[in-house]
């Protein structure tokens, strides 16, 4: 009986995430006592997962070199069966979601993405997660023979506790893919909404495009990504895939600085799973000041330029 | 070509959420329902294949009859037939039973869905169904065209975007992007008069078992007041962050 991890990578990379996904499997296989297996697709150096507890990988390397969600179901669909999986354990990044329903399919299994915290009761299993897009949480059962995990971005954290790790490469017979890819487009180097630490975002109180350099520059300093607000991205001043909020982008970072966004509460539902909120505003009564923890009522034109020097001195310092 | 378009009916976007029944029920007193705004993305490129390629699309739900006024919704918009099978719906695996238990029977060349929810947030009808199906799948879509017996759909990735290809029947899991928020389709009030007489049908659900129930919601816990840094005082904001929140 084993507990099984889906390990993503990019480029044969590990992605960052793995970190959580490693931490939150083998503190739950601990728990109830059973193996934590992890796989991995063409990844260089899946070892390095032992520096979070797993003792144990396999790593495909028959599968196409870019992530096709429809092969790596039918992947771990075959593992499922022959570890005798009880639990899968998956982020909540968008492979992940594309992938853990076709595993749920092939293996009827019950699936619960958005999970913040290890189970709490294990008869039945029950996992806490956000629901109505972080407005409230469900206290979720999964009654199947194989129940599927998603666990929340930055939800979980990272625990350190270094095992020997074996690693052993395999082909393993899978379907032929569904789809070809005809291009993919991504810029390198530039931190993702999607695992920043740090997430700089820009609504209308910028006043228009030609402003943004101060979105951009504070990211900068602080190594984040930029976002916007949903009037923005409408008004065609940034692009969709900025849009963070009910119907863009969730955000679950570690600090969100919200700078000229009101915060109407279809964004405040998509960017409130993160950790630390900080607000600028030149408006006391903007509602984003009663979901942050730090605010500064002030001009952005201001107060950002100024913001960004003095991060730029503090992180040369330290 | 024909077009299913699967519907959620969610709380409006600026819903209060409260929890009755000891917080084992969502509190639908006083809440407005709307199409889930990621299925009208969806519904919306479904009306434009319509009108430019001639598609015919049908919409479905799977939910009490609680849901009709937003199915009558969709026919107002511009879908030709609405579809409802009677069940509560509680639990994706179960939805996406139901759904494909359907089409397997009403075959479709392309069936649209949102990427998920805005009240359970589950994201995985379109894609169980797809694999229930046997067909390809394609989530977080943000642009779809078809040609002859193929689709060309993008999906949003992690700080970027993949075009995919593959052939039809297909399930897409459609989002903001699909077609620009200012292209979606308001009911006039010859539609609304029109969808009176379009069909409606009520079908019997096979029963599908939910493997997951939500048991007891919880609010997020009230949050501590803002702290408010002078604006002359960024250096504050520093040690704030640095100090106490710990996250530069």
């Amino acid at each position: 009986m084993s507990i099984l991890l889906f390990i993503e990578s990019e480029n044969n990379k590990l992605k960052r995430n793995v970190a959580e996904i490693a931490s939150y499997g083998v503190a739950l296989a601990d728990k109830l006592k059973k193996d934590c297996v992890a796989v991995s697709f063409n990844a260089d150096n899946p070892r390095e997962l032992g520096q979070f507890g797993v003792s144990k990988v396999f790593n495909v390397t028959n599968t196409p070199q870019q992530f096709d969600a429809h092969v790596y179901a039918s992947v771990l669909t075959h593992y499922v069966a022959s570890l005798g999986v009880t639990h899968i354990i998956v982020s909540s990044s968008a492979d992940a979601k594309f992938l853990a329903p076709l595993i749920a399919a092939n293996t009827n299994a019950a699936y619960v993405p958005n999970v913040v915290a290890l189970p709490h009761e294990h008869q039945p299993l029950t996992v806490k997660r956000t629901a109505f897009t972080n407005k409230a949480f469900a206290n979720t059962t999964l009654t199947a023979e194989v129940n599927i995990i998603g666990v929340g971005n930055n939800a979980f954290g990272t625990v350190e506790q270094a095992v020997d790790c074996v690693v052993e490469n395999v082909t393993v017979e899978h379907t032929a893919s569904h789809l070809e890819q005809v291009s993919i487009s991504k810029e390198t180097g530039k931190a993702t909404i999607a695992d920043a630490d740090v997430v700089v975002s820009g609504g209308r109180g910028l006043k228009g495009p030609e402003h943004w350099h101060l979105i951009e520059e504070l990211a900068e300093v602080l190594d984040a990504a930029t976002a916007c607000s949903k009037p923005v991205s409408d008004m065609g001043w940034r692009s969709h895939d900025e849009h963070v909020g009910q119907t863009g982008k969730p955000v679950s970072t570690n600090l969100y600085i919200a700078i000229g966004i009101s915060g109407a509460i279809q964004h405040l539902a998509g960017v409130n799973a993160s950790k630390v909120k900080v607000v600028i505003n030149n408006d006391p009564e903007a509602p984003f000041f009663k979901a942050a923890d730090y605010g500064i009522v002030g001009d952005a034109f201001e107060v950002v330029p100024v913001l960004t020097e003095k991060l730029k001195a503090f992180k040369a310092q330290s | 070509m024909n077009i299913l378009v699967c519907i959620s009916h969610v709380p409006d976007t600026t819903s209060k959420i409260n929890f009755v029944e000891s917080d084992t029920q969502f509190d639908t007193s006083g809440v407005q329902f709307v199409i889930n705004p990621n299925d009208e993305f969806g519904l919306t490129r479904a009306i434009w294949f319509k009108e430019k390629q001639g598609a015919q699309v049908h919409v479905i739900h799977v939910g009490t009859a609680a849901a009709d006024p937003t199915l009558r919704k969709c026919l107002a918009i511009g879908a030709d037939k609405a579809f409802r099978i009677d069940i509560p719906a509680t639990d994706g695996m179960q939805v996406a039973k139901e759904l494909a238990a359907f089409i397997s029977a009403n075959p479709y060349d392309l069936v649209i869905a949102g990427r998920e929810s805005i009240d359970y947030n589950g994201a995985m009808v379109p894609g169980i169904l797809a694999a229930l199906l046997d067909i390809a799948f394609i989530p977080n879509c943000v642009g779809l065209e078809i040609d002859g017996n193929y689709a060309v759909a993008e999906r949003e990735i992690d700080g970027g975007r993949e075009k995919l290809k593959g052939s039809l029947p297909m399930v897409i899991g459609g989002q903001k992007g699909l077609v620009e928020e200012a292209d979606l389709k308001i009911p006039n009030m010859r539609g609304i008069m029109q969808a009176r007489q379009k069909p409606f049908e009520v079908v019997n659900s096979k029963g599908s078992e939910n493997p997951t129930k939500d048991v007891l919601f919880e609010k997020s816990a009230p949050k501590a007041e803002v702290k408010l840094v002078p604006a002359d005082d960024i250096d504050q904001l520093i040690e704030l962050l640095h100090k106490e929140a710990n996250v530069i």
